[in-house]
């Protein structure tokens, strides 16, 4: 064994083991041995799922492409016949009449997301850190549960236990017909507690336990440290988790469309009806043709483009966390 | 207090320069997580104005005890503490008592450092801020002040604006010991602070020791028997002797007598390095 010399040194490379007597049984040292070289059926393995994981991926993003391209070459000629500023600026929506302005439906989607926002959101937060910071272990598998049976809701029931539950109530304690934006606040504010609540538990339980222990052994109360430390940390993912929010907001239709009352203008009051970007499209749909149809692809555009807007402010602000920190 | 020895200067046989008197005084404590006895039978009486080490083997139940110091073992779920553990005479466990106060006298430092994810400044003000200070010259002067004697105004001064968690770890384990000194706690109990840092930044912190001793008591655990001879003036020696046993106090003693003169054999085994 001693023919193993140091490439550098031309040095005998001394034995591994000390003792002589069981260097003479021992076998070289197995660093010596060849490397081994990847086998074939390894190696197509290999290839075979990074492919179809490829394909999987791009799936999804022909999708998307597919929808995008579709609804824009139908939408299009909308805004060349009546310009961008008059279809996106114009308050009055009587296709029949050719006025083609989105306005009215553009500042109706955005007061249905603001209130459900201002309703759901706290909401949210709030069962996020009870589920999070507050509830016992036993406490929590029940309340979880029960949150995410709301996402599985599918939309058509929240409208139709909105027509028939929440707007008599409205109507008997606020009087009117019961249909407008405010049941629709409170309609959409339960639908996108599950959204924003999931994540922002999601983004308190990744607070390490470290920054509790520290902020209670400075003799911070519970409630100074979820207040100051914890939802300070979540910052990010809960402005995530509201944009998720506002999405599902903005784009819901089927349960906004059963108690919102669906009048065309923009309501003077809480309890006025209104119409939406969305609700447009489903109520207009079945009968419209011609400009009336392309302008209703235009309407399904500017949806598209609030929900990118949307996507790409999460990535600007997670992209911003990231760089605070 | 100028003829005091630095506290890291160990002479055989000598005390620290002055006896205070107790701090804390435990009498025949037991901890129990849910039904695991984890220490049994702890009395212990900790000098104030001194540095206190805890040694003994891994799952000795150091940190357990450490905790219990402070209450944090009061956030564990089905943790139960008998015995008595008093403060300046004043029952730590007694009804009434507001832990959120006694943790607030009662600082802590953990083995990894865990500074909040908002900027130095932030960090330091946390406590001030939280127990009523609001006037931003005060809040100045106190981070100034607790970042000095943190050993780490020299290097965070000019970028206190800067996150905490861009620091390196020794940087942050200094950060938050100024945290904690924001408050003018009482008591200083550190879990192994210099276990996850480098070297320089260990020097710094057992100079600190040093210096905060004469207006702070300190309970430092630690694994490095030359740590513990160097920066401390007393020492306790915990073992578990059989795994699922409570683990009890061994010895206590003078670190000076500890060291040199230990009077249980096991204690002896342990800092020789025979087992542990
Ligand atoms: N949250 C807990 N629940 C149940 N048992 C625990 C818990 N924390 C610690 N223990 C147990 O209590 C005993 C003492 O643990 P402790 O962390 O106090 O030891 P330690 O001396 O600090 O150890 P180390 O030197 O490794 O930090 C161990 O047996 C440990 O398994
Ligand atoms: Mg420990």
């Amino acid at each position: 064994m001693s023919d193993s010399r140091d490439p550098r040194t031309g040095e005998p490379i001394p034995e591994m083991c000390a003792d002589p007597k069981s260097a003479e049984n021992s076998p070289r040292p197995p660093a010596r041995q060849a490397l081994m070289t990847i086998s074939k059926a390894t190696y197509f393995k290999e290839a075979a799922l990074k492919n179809l994981f490829l394909v999987c991926a791009c799936v999804a993003v022909a999708g998307v492409a597919l929808i995008f391209l579709f609804v824009g070459l139908e939408g299009w000629p909308i805004f060349a016949k009546v310009g961008v500023f008059n279809f996106l600026g114009g308050l009055k929506w009587y296709p029949t009449k050719q006025f083609f302005g989105i306005l009215t439906l553009i500042v109706n989607s955005m007061l249905a997301m603001i209130g459900a926002l201002a309703i759901g959101g706290p909401l949210a937060v709030g069962t996020a850190v009870f589920l999070s910071e507050v509830a016992s272990p036993r406490m929590r598998e029940i309340v979880r549960p029960a949150v995410e049976l709301l996402a599985g809701i599918p939309s058509v029931v929240y409208g139709f236990f909105g027509l028939v539950m929440l707007r008599p109530i409205v109507a008997h304690v606020f009087g009117g017909l019961g249909f407008g934006l405010f049941t629709v606040w409170l309609i959409l504010a339960v639908m996108i507690v599950p959204t924003i609540a999931t994540l922002t538990e999601d983004a308190l339980r990744s607070v390490p336990d470290g920054i509790r222990e520290a902020s209670y052994a400075m003799g911070a109360t519970k409630w100074q440290t979820i207040w100051r430390v914890l939802l300070p940390a979540a910052k990010i993912g809960i402005i995530d988790a509201i944009i998720l929010g506002m999405g599902r907001a903005i784009g819901e239709t089927m349960a906004v469309v059963m108690v919102a009352g669906n009048a065309r203008v923009i309501p003077d009051g809480i309890f006025k009806p209104f119409l939406t970007l969305t609700t447009v499209i489903v109520l207009d749909m079945p009968y419209a043709a011609g400009d009336h149809r392309t302008a209703l692809f235009g309407v399904a555009i500017v949806l598209f483009i609030i929900s990118m807007l949307f996507v790409a402010a999460i990535r600007v602000i997670s992209r911003f966390g990231k760089e605070m920190s | 207090m100028s003829d005091k020895l630095p506290s890291h200067v160990v002479t055989p046989g000598a005390g620290p320069a002055y006896d205070h008197g107790d701090k804390f005084k435990v009498e025949k404590l037991d901890f129990f997580y849910g039904g695991f006895n984890a220490l049994t039978d702890i009395s212990v009486s900790i000098k104030r104005h001194a540095v206190t080490a805890f040694i003994g083997p891994s799952g000795c139940g150091k940190s357990t005890f450490l905790r219990c110091l402070n209450r944090m073992n009061d956030l564990i779920p089905g943790t139960r503490v008998e015995g008595r553990i008093t403060l300046d005479d004043h029952d730590v466990y007694g009804s009434g008592v507001d832990p959120v106060d006694l943790r607030r006298r009662v600082g802590m430092i953990f083995q990894q450092p865990n500074p909040f994810p908002m900027s130095i400044y932030d960090n330091v003000a946390y406590g001030p801020k939280l127990h009523g200070v609001r006037k931003k010259s005060e809040l100045d002067a106190i981070v100034e002040e607790s970042l000095k004697r943190a050993n780490v105004w020299k290097e965070v001064k000019d970028i206190l604006s800067r996150g905490g968690l861009t620091l390196s770890g020794g940087q942050q384990q200094r950060l938050c010991i100024a945290r904690v000194l924001a408050v003018e706690p009482e008591v200083l109990l550190m879990d192994e602070p210099c276990s996850a840092i480098d070297p320089t930044s260990v020097q710094k912190i057992e100079d600190l020791m040093a210096e905060l001793k004469d207006r702070i008591t300190i309970v430092i655990v630690t694994h490095n028997m030359q740590q513990a001879a160097r920066v401390s003036d007393y020492t306790a020696f915990f073992l578990q002797e059989v795994a699922g046993e409570p683990a009890h106090l061994v010895e206590y003693d003078r670190t000076a007598s500890l060291f040199t003169t230990p009077k249980d054999r096991r204690t002896e085994d342990y800092i020789t390095g025979r087992f542990g």
